[in-house]
């Protein structure tokens, strides 16, 4: 949803019900993480899990106190605008480059917390080698890599994490694997190098999920503080629009097809290394 | 004072840190100094080179094809540069390698057996510094004495014990020179 | 003056990177200019705790130099042409975010995988943009050993003082030949930040983000102006030149960098057999010295334009001279450098034999 939908809303009922009025404490059921999650209506679209992934970090990040330690990069995608929505200092990266980007950052500054955010055509195309060698060169940086097997901003183009037989704008029918490859696991690929601390797969697709996403976040910012290595939190995620379905359908996609391709769980920890 | 010279010879035999040693000592002089190694076509056909110019006044162009001064260690550098250099110009050359001598009557020749003299010395690898010796006697492009402080410069310090030997050599290189 | 130290031109932009406070150096190794960083590995860290660092490729190098740039560190790269090539992505994203920091580029022919032999065919690049945009490198031409250390100064100081990238463009030759050079004394490195640095949001103040992407066509624009609006400064204020013999002149040679020093030798030929010739050499390719080609352009009889190219200065020299006088080129291509002889030669052909007719 764009913001401008939502002002749109907002003129329609004005005069009757305001934000204000509405926004009382005996009417809370929901509050964003206070302060690090900026009080701004998100434009991804409704269902996605973006917001469920930005949110549950900038919980972590808010409840082990490093809204001033640490620094973001942001990459392109639909994610392009996490700066918009998470209240701490950040970058905005070339498509691919986050990793490069955050491999700077945390070498000119040791001692900050440096993270990553990236969806599958940033980080498992463009920005392959670029992920691979920070995670070879074990920078100590965490990767939150954002897998709804599909190319979002761009409007559903297939990603090298898309599902054989998947239909995308540029396999329309169905992802030919023997002419278009197959579906890439970059957590697997990259779990073997020895720079490499933690990697695992979570979800958001369910409030059970989110808790263990959330967890494995808090966990892996324990490890940079630790100075364990490189680690990443892939999430698989769903992408609604762009998979022509409602949210729930979405997310019952990801139960069924995405998860029993990318299995949820650790896949390596620094107890592994 | 301008002095643009070149030192030609296979790779190995010590033609750049040759033109090095003289720039170091043109430096330590207070004199203007650019070395500039072999480039483009020039590295072809078997040679390696250094351009060295030691000049009072301030250095235009690096890039010369017209020299001063040739000291040619090869044959290769005889056929190569002979015909450059300027009119009054020397080449000095190694004439224990050199079978078949410069020609020309408009420059100075000075046939130098370095090789042989080397041998003599024990150590193949002071050839340099016997031709090197020559050159400087021929041009004056530095004075001697700077010669050893320059060595200081570009030998590493395990080789300063060999500074010595090799301003033997230099001396040695000299006396061919008139 | 100072110590004199004999030192090669890449390994004297490596000192002069460490003697200017430089915090981290990002790079990957390319002939002609892999002494850089290994110049740094050697010395660097040891001495000032500079960072230099080995990237995977020029396009990581590039980003890195965003990220660390990003953070209001003194950052710097090198390479060259087909690396640099790789780096121009990440140079337009550098110059919309208004990240100050220092590329030096140590041209060798191309197109394509070319040769290792030194070459000006990136001029076009480095001063017309390069990648994709309206933007603008503040470019710098040094002629000697001795400007490739005195411009990494003075490359950080114009990048810091605009915030835009710099770029020292240079050549195989200038890279590998050494010349007496006067070091600067060693600089601190910094301990302050510049405020739009993101080194994590402090209490009480709004988060920092360094981004490029503006995607309201208007808010895009605006930042266009404010960047053209830069450039015209740099235009009026940083201009920098040689001039050499032009009082009298009849006819003028010019090129930049070691293309101007070939030109000096074949002035003092011209000279000497009574020809009436100046020089000009450009020391800023952007802002370039338009008014000083005007003003010789209104009084000369011909000016002969030097590069190691096919013709890409003199593009700017002929705008510059706006028709006024007669603009010949003389240059060689893909690692070949025009001897004083040839220069002079044309000169004769082009200016005196060709003019009598």
């Amino acid at each position: 949803m764009s913001e401008k939908t939502f002002v749109d809303l907002e003129s329609e009922i004005e005069g009757t019900v305001t934000r204000e009025s509405i926004c009382l404490e005996e009417n809370l059921i929901y509050q964003k993480p206070i302060d690090t999650l900026i009080d701004t209506p998100m434009h991804y679209c409704p269902g996605c899990g973006h917001s469920t992934a930005h949110k549950i970090f900038m919980e972590v990040v808010a409840e082990m106190g490093l809204q001033e330690e640490i620094i973001g990069v942001a990459p392109v995608g639909c994610s392009v605008f996490a700066y918009h929505y998470m209240n701490v200092d950040m970058q905005e990266a070339a498509h691919g480059r986050a990793c490069a980007v955050g491999t700077a950052i945390k070498r000119v500054m040791p001692e900050k917390y440096v993270f990553t955010y990236q969806g599958d055509g940033d980080l498992a195309a463009i920005g392959t080698a670029e992920t691979v060698h920070a995670a070879n060169r074990g920078e100590n940086i965490l990767v939150i890599f954002i897998n709804n097997g599909i190319y979002g901003m761009t409007s559903g183009q297939m990603a090298p994490t898309s599902l054989a037989g998947m239909v995308t704008t540029t396999s329309p029918y169905g992802r030919d694997t023997s002419r278009q490859g197959y579906p890439l696991k970059i957590s697997e690929m990259l779990a073997p190098l020895p720079g490499v601390a933690y990697v695992t797969r979570q979800s958001v697709h369910k409030p059970n999920n989110v808790k263990r996403a959330k967890k494995a976040l808090q966990k892996a910012l324990q490890y940079q503080k630790e100075k364990r290595g490189f680690c990443m939190v892939e999430i698989v995620s769903n992408c609604p629009s762009n998979m022509k379905m409602t949210p729930l359908q979405s997310n019952q996609f990801v139960e069924e097809k995405m998860i029993p391709f990318y299995p949820l769980g650790d896949i390596k920890t620094p107890e592994d290394k | 004072m301008l002095q643009e010279a070149i030192f030609a010879g296979f790779g190995g035999q010590g033609v750049l840190s040759m033109g090095m040693i003289l720039a170091y000592a043109g430096m330590i002089e207070k004199k203007q100094v650019c070395w500039m190694p072999s480039y483009g076509p020039e590295m072809r056909g078997g040679t390696a080179n250094a351009v060295t110019i030691v000049s009072d006044n301030m250095i235009s162009s690096p890039i010369i094809s017209r020299y001063d001064t040739v000291v040619a260690l090869n044959q290769p550098s005889v056929e190569k540069f002979e015909s450059r250099v300027k009119p009054g110009g020397n080449i000095i050359y190694d004439s224990t390698n050199i079978l078949i001598p410069p020609t020309r009557t408009d420059i100075n020749i000075y046939a130098v057996p370095g090789s042989e003299e080397a041998v003599k010395l024990k150590n193949i690898k002071v050839l340099n510094l016997i031709m090197l010796g020559a050159m400087i006697k021929a041009t004056n492009a530095v004075n001697t004495e700077t010669v050893p402080k320059a060595l200081e410069q570009v030998l590493p310090e395990r080789y300063h014990k060999l500074i010595p030997l090799n301003m033997e050599a230099f001396k040695v290189g000299m006396s061919y020179v008139k | 003056m100072g110590d004199l130290k004999l030192m090669k031109g890449n390994e004297a932009l490596a000192e002069a990177m460490i003697r200017a406070g430089c915090d981290a150096y990002f790079g990957y190794p390319i002939t002609p200019q892999s002494e850089v960083l290994e110049y740094l590995a050697r010395e660097s860290e040891q001495r000032t705790g500079m960072l230099a660092f080995q990237a995977e490729s020029e396009v990581a190098a590039i980003n890195m130099i965003y990220g660390a740039a990003g953070c209001g560190r003194r950052v710097m790269t090198t390479s060259s042409s087909p690396g640099m090539s790789l780096m121009q992505e990440g140079l337009s994203y550098i110059a919309s975010a208004e990240l100050p920091c220092l590329l030096a580029n140590v041209v060798r022919g191309g197109p394509g995988l070319g040769t290792i032999q030194p070459s000006q065919a990136d001029y076009f690049q480095s001063v017309k943009g390069g990648g994709h945009g309206d933007y603008k490198l503040i470019v710098l031409a040094p002629s000697t050993v001795q400007e490739m250390v005195d411009f990494v100064k003075l490359g950080f100081e114009l990048a810091e003082k605009y915030r835009n990238p710099a770029m020292i463009l240079t050549d195989g030759a200038v890279g590998q030949m050494m010349e007496p050079v006067e070091l600067f004394d060693q600089m601190p490195r910094r301990t302050v930040f510049p405020e739009w640095a993101t080194t994590g949001k402090k209490p009480g103040q709004e988060r920092r983000y360094i981004t490029s992407l503006h995607i309201q066509s208007e808010k895009m624009e605006e930042i266009n102006h404010r960047l053209q609006a830069k450039y015209k400064k740099m235009e009026e204020n940083e201009v920098r030149y040689v001039e050499m013999n032009t009082e009298d002149a009849d006819y003028i040679f010019t090129g930049f960098g070691l293309g101007a020093r070939i030109c000096m030798k074949a002035m003092q030929m011209a000279r000497e057999n009574g020809f009436k010739v100046g020089l000009v050499r450009p020391i800023t390719l952007f802002p370039f010295p338009t008014k000083v080609y005007n003003d010789l352009g209104a009084r000369v009889k011909g000016i002969l334009d030097v590069e190691m190219n096919a013709g890409q200065m003199v593009e700017d020299v002929r705008l510059s001279v706006n028709g006024q006088t007669k603009v010949e080129f003389y240059g060689r291509m893909g690692g070949v450098i025009p001897s004083p002889e040839e220069i002079y030669e044309h000169f004769i052909k082009t200016f005196i034999e060709g003019g009598k007719k």
